[in-house]
């Protein structure tokens, strides 16, 4: 309960806050779970076990999985430029980093599938040179992840590579220290834990991710049908119990594994002595 | 490994942080470049370890041109301001960093590296924080871990930016005492940035004052003190009280018992232990008044009120031993007499 | 977790410069080089071709795409929608945060994170929890239909699933600002006679305005831009309930090529303005 203070107002605004959190946030929320009781659980199994289900799973933590890792590699390397080097246009690609936040997924969503299509400007290009296709398949649905994915990676890593003491760098070249084992030894340990949140950031977005991803993926069952889009589908059908049994399954798997990468994060950060 | 500099010039910008140094430090001393914040003297420190290059200038490491070879290559230990410990890593492996990265070829296999890390904490009395991560750690033990951890790869030449900075008065008394006691069994030519004087006289075999970029004067702690080259040293180090010639203090100084030459400069330093006083005989022209004294220890600072002959009044700070002023028996505001043993001139 | 970028100054970004530890100047060039041709790619590229697209069959095509009655009907139902959510998250997010940051009590880590929740929850979930409880055979269906009331597949539906989305905007930005400030300032004013009201808007407001402006405009680009959570509680009704993004994926299904992209270059344009005043806001903030 509230310390004495002489802070005033703590009634109104935590009776408002707790009010307005649980009318728009947590009963709605809640009423997922609810919906799922009603279900038995060999009509729940039913659901989640077909195969159209299953692979939709696939594709959804597959693609996340992918396009996190690779937007956490590139990621990297662009916080690092824009940390680290003076160069022209320095300030115009930072500012542009936050595109994806600010572009309405369905834009991005349209842009994307039009470059990547089999008759678009890189699409056309990939398939005539290398018989690449990336529309319809995971790969453009990894290409609209990575898109989605590279502000949560470059401005969670941003900070920390900014804060860096650059005096350790320079002790560990006193030291003897070729560049290499500077990065390697001293610099990527300590951005490490960031980089990891990330990631985390951006699979956690990628499993969800909705607008971006339909354009580009073609939505063929079995090949690029991703989960959220597989609960729109039921619910266009009127299958409840089916959007509702697949929504709390994603959630319940999003929520697991962002509690596991939380965990290896706490690991990560408790054994370079960063708690 | 002695050190030469040679005309090394350093600029930021417009703003000139070294100008043409030239300075020699032979083998196994232990040196303070001591200035106020601002003279140049970690931007000189950083160029001998090779963190910053110089605009112009050699420095000779054991007589051998080092100008062109990387911090990692020169062979010193840097002792960073804020340790700059590596916070992902256990003290142990803080210390066996520079054995690790040595080249396959160069590198001690894992036993001689924790034997040798061992032996170092031990040097530095903290092998019992072994294990322990640097955040763990308080500024003193911090300290004496950067010691450590610069010391590992046997440098022929240790440098430390100002290594009592950050610290509390009473732990920096102690680690100035440990420091010169450690140089002492160690011998390595240590060179250490300071802008506290005090820490410079007691830690130091031989300073090196500088100011605006330039080297004001070099020498034993004492020869610095007693024998100031120029106004800037002489005020800078130890206090001095400074009388004007122009301001007609030269018939008072003459009084005092210092013979006035002219050509010897216009303004005279003097040394608060150079300044006696007496208690006022019937015949003397006393003019100096006791204001207030403070306890210094074994000594006692005492501020006299000279009154101008132009009807100015200024301060002079005098020195002595507490039982020598106690029998003096004088009281504030008693008129005393003043007599001057020493003082410095400049112009 | 915190899932908005906390600003940074983009002067400190031109102020670091290490003349002797600099990387060779081979691995910097291809670093840029690498991270350039990336974002080119990613970033650069897709706006470009937004502008291409929408104006590709000339502006006459453009105007009339932009000018049609249901492109009007979708832009003021974006409008409306972020007229009503985005005030009513500001109010939250203010006083979330005061709640928070200026008072000690049981359960506020809880609270912290149940109000990220929205974050980790699919935008098509949040459309779909709205559709569990409003929807015909939601909790509450029978009853609105009894009383002739919509929300699914109508305008409230709309906002309710973007006040879910765009929930956690403002209070994310102000908490860890709050936090940070401390009451010191708050104390003094109060222990010199002012009251709350007056300590809150002469000594607070001040303080975190500019804060408080960065979460309201990243709530309002969401708000305007939300696809997903929309999409579902929609019904996706021409002239009706379609916001400018849903109208973008109508008239894209339907080979309107230009009047997909004549929507969407709207909405670029919005992504932009955005940026531009982030930019601002974040250099504002950091010379506060």
């Amino acid at each position: 309960m509230s310390k004495s203070s002489i802070m005033p107002g703590f009634r109104p605004t935590i009776g408002f806050t707790l009010i307005y959190l649980g009318l728009v946030v947590l009963i709605p929320l809640s009423t997922l779970v609810f919906k799922s009781f009603q279900l038995n659980w060999d009509d729940y199994v039913h659901i989640i076990t077909n195969k159209r289900v299953l692979s939709s799973f696939r594709v959804s933590f597959s693609t996340a999985l992918v396009a996190a890792m690779i937007a956490s590699f590139f990621g990297f390397i662009v916080a690092w430029v824009l940390v680290r080097y003076l160069f022209l246009g320095k300030r115009f690609f930072h500012a542009l980093i936050d595109l994806p936040f600010a572009l309405p997924t369905a834009v991005a969503g349209i842009v994307l599938a039009t470059i990547f299509q089999p008759s678009g400007f890189l699409g056309k290009l990939l398939i005539d040179s290398f018989g690449i296709q990336v529309a319809f398949k995971p790969l453009g649905i990894v290409m609209a992840l990575i898109f989605i994915s590279i502000p949560f990676v470059v401005r969670t890593v941003e900070p920390v590579l900014l804060e860096f003491e650059s005096a350790m760098e320079e002790a560990a070249s006193s030291l003897g220290a070729t560049r290499w084992q500077v990065f390697g030894k001293i610099i990527f340990p300590n951005v490490f834990p960031a980089l990891l949140t990330g990631f985390a950031l951006a699979f956690a977005r990628g499993v969800g991710e909705y607008g971006s991803v339909i354009f580009i993926a073609g939505n063929i069952p079995y090949i690029s049908e991703i989960v959220p889009l597989l609960i729109v589908t039921k619910l266009e059908q009127f299958d409840i119990e089916g959007a509702t049994a697949i929504a709390l399954t994603m959630l319940v798997i999003s929520f697991v594994l962002l509690l596991l990468i939380n965990l290896l994060q706490l690991w990560v950060r408790k054994r370079s002595g960063q708690l | 490994m002695s050190i030469l500099l040679s005309n090394i010039s350093k600029k930021f910008g417009t703003f000139t942080a070294l100008d043409n140094i030239n300075l020699e430090i032979p083998e196994g001393e232990l040196v303070a470049l001591l200035g106020p914040s601002g003279c140049g003297k970690t931007t000189l420190l950083r160029i001998i370890a090779g963190l910053e290059s110089a605009d112009q200038g050699r420095v000779l490491l054991s007589g051998q041109d080092r100008t062109d070879h990387d911090v990692s290559q020169r062979g010193i230990g840097f002792v960073f301001q804020h340790y700059a410990l590596f916070r992902h890593m256990t003290v142990f492996e803080n210390v066996a960093f520079g054995l690790r990265v040595k080249p396959r070829r160069e590198r001690p296999s894992n036993e001689v590296i924790a034997k040798k890390v061992h032996a170092l904490l031990e040097l530095v009395q903290l092998d019992w924080l072994h294990d322990r991560y640097p955040d763990q750690l308080s500024g003193g033990q911090r300290q004496r871990i950067a010691l450590a951890r610069a010391l590992a790869v046997e440098p022929s030449v240790l440098l430390l930016d100002e290594p009592f900075g950050a610290l509390d008065a009473s732990v920096r008394k102690d680690l100035r005492q440990w420091l010169r006691n450690l140089h002492h069994d160690l011998n390595v030519t240590s060179i250490f940035v300071t802008h506290d004087q005090e820490e410079a006289m007691e830690v130091a075999s031989q300073v090196v004052v500088l100011n605006h970029g330039r080297i004001e004067q070099q020498g034993a702690p004492g020869d610095i003190y007693d024998n100031p080259a120029n106004a800037f040293v002489s005020r800078f180090i130890g206090h001095t009280n400074v009388f004007d010639l122009d301001e007609q203090d030269a018939d008072w100084l003459q009084t005092a018992g210092i013979p006035v030459a002219h050509q010897q400069g216009k303004f005279a330093h003097v040394r608060p232990h150079d300044i006696v006083i007496e208690k006022p005989t019937a015949d003397s022209d006393a003019f100096v008044t006791l204001k207030d004294w403070q306890h210094l220890g074994s000594l006692i600072r005492i501020e006299l009120v000279k009154n101008g002959s132009n009807g100015l009044t200024a301060s002079v700070y005098a020195e002595m031993p507490n039982d020598q002023f106690r029998r003096l028996h004088l009281n504030r505001g008693d008129k005393v007499d003043l007599r001057i043993r020493h003082a410095h001139w400049f112009h | 977790m915190n899932a908005i970028a906390q600003p940074i100054n983009p002067a400190r970004l031109v102020a670091r410069q290490q003349k002797v530890l600099q990387d060779a100047d081979w691995v910097r060039w291809s670093l840029i080089a690498i991270a350039v041709g990336f974002i080119g790619l990613f970033i650069c590229l897709p706006l470009g071709l937004v502008i291409f697209q929408a104006f590709s069959k000339g502006i006459a095509a453009y105007w009339s795409a932009l000018s049609q009655a249901d492109t009007l009907a979708a832009i003021k139902l974006t409008l409306l929608t972020a007229l009503v959510t985005v005030p009513l998250n500001t109010v939250f997010g203010v006083a979330a945060a005061w709640a928070i940051t200026r008072f000690e009590f049981r359960g506020k880590s809880l609270l912290t994170t149940l109000i990220d929740l929205p974050f980790s929850v699919s935008p098509v979930i949040s459309g779909l929890i709205f559709v569990l409880l409003f929807g015909a055979q939601g909790w509450f269906g029978e009853w609105l239909s009894a009383h002739d009331v919509k929300i699914i597949f109508a305008v409230p539906g709309i906002i309710l699933a973007t006040l879910f989305i765009t929930f956690p905007f403002v209070a994310r930005q102000l908490i860890p600002l709050m936090q940070e400030m401390g009451n010191q300032e708050e104390e003094a004013a109060l222990s010199l006679g002012a009251s709350g009201w007056k300590t809150f808007w002469a000594v607070t407001i001040p303080n975190i305005k500019w804060a408080l402006l960065y979460g309201v405009l990243l709530c309002n680009a969401r708000a305007m831009g939300e696809f997903g959570a929309v999409s579902v509680v929609s019904g996706h009704i021409r002239g009706l309930t379609n916001t400018l993004p849903l109208h973008v994926e109508v008239s894209y299904n339907d080979y309107d090529v230009v009047g997909a992209f004549a929507g969407a270059s709207i909405l670029a344009g919005l992504a932009i303005v955005t940026l531009i005043l982030k930019t601002v806001l974040e250099w504002r903030q950091a010379n506060r």
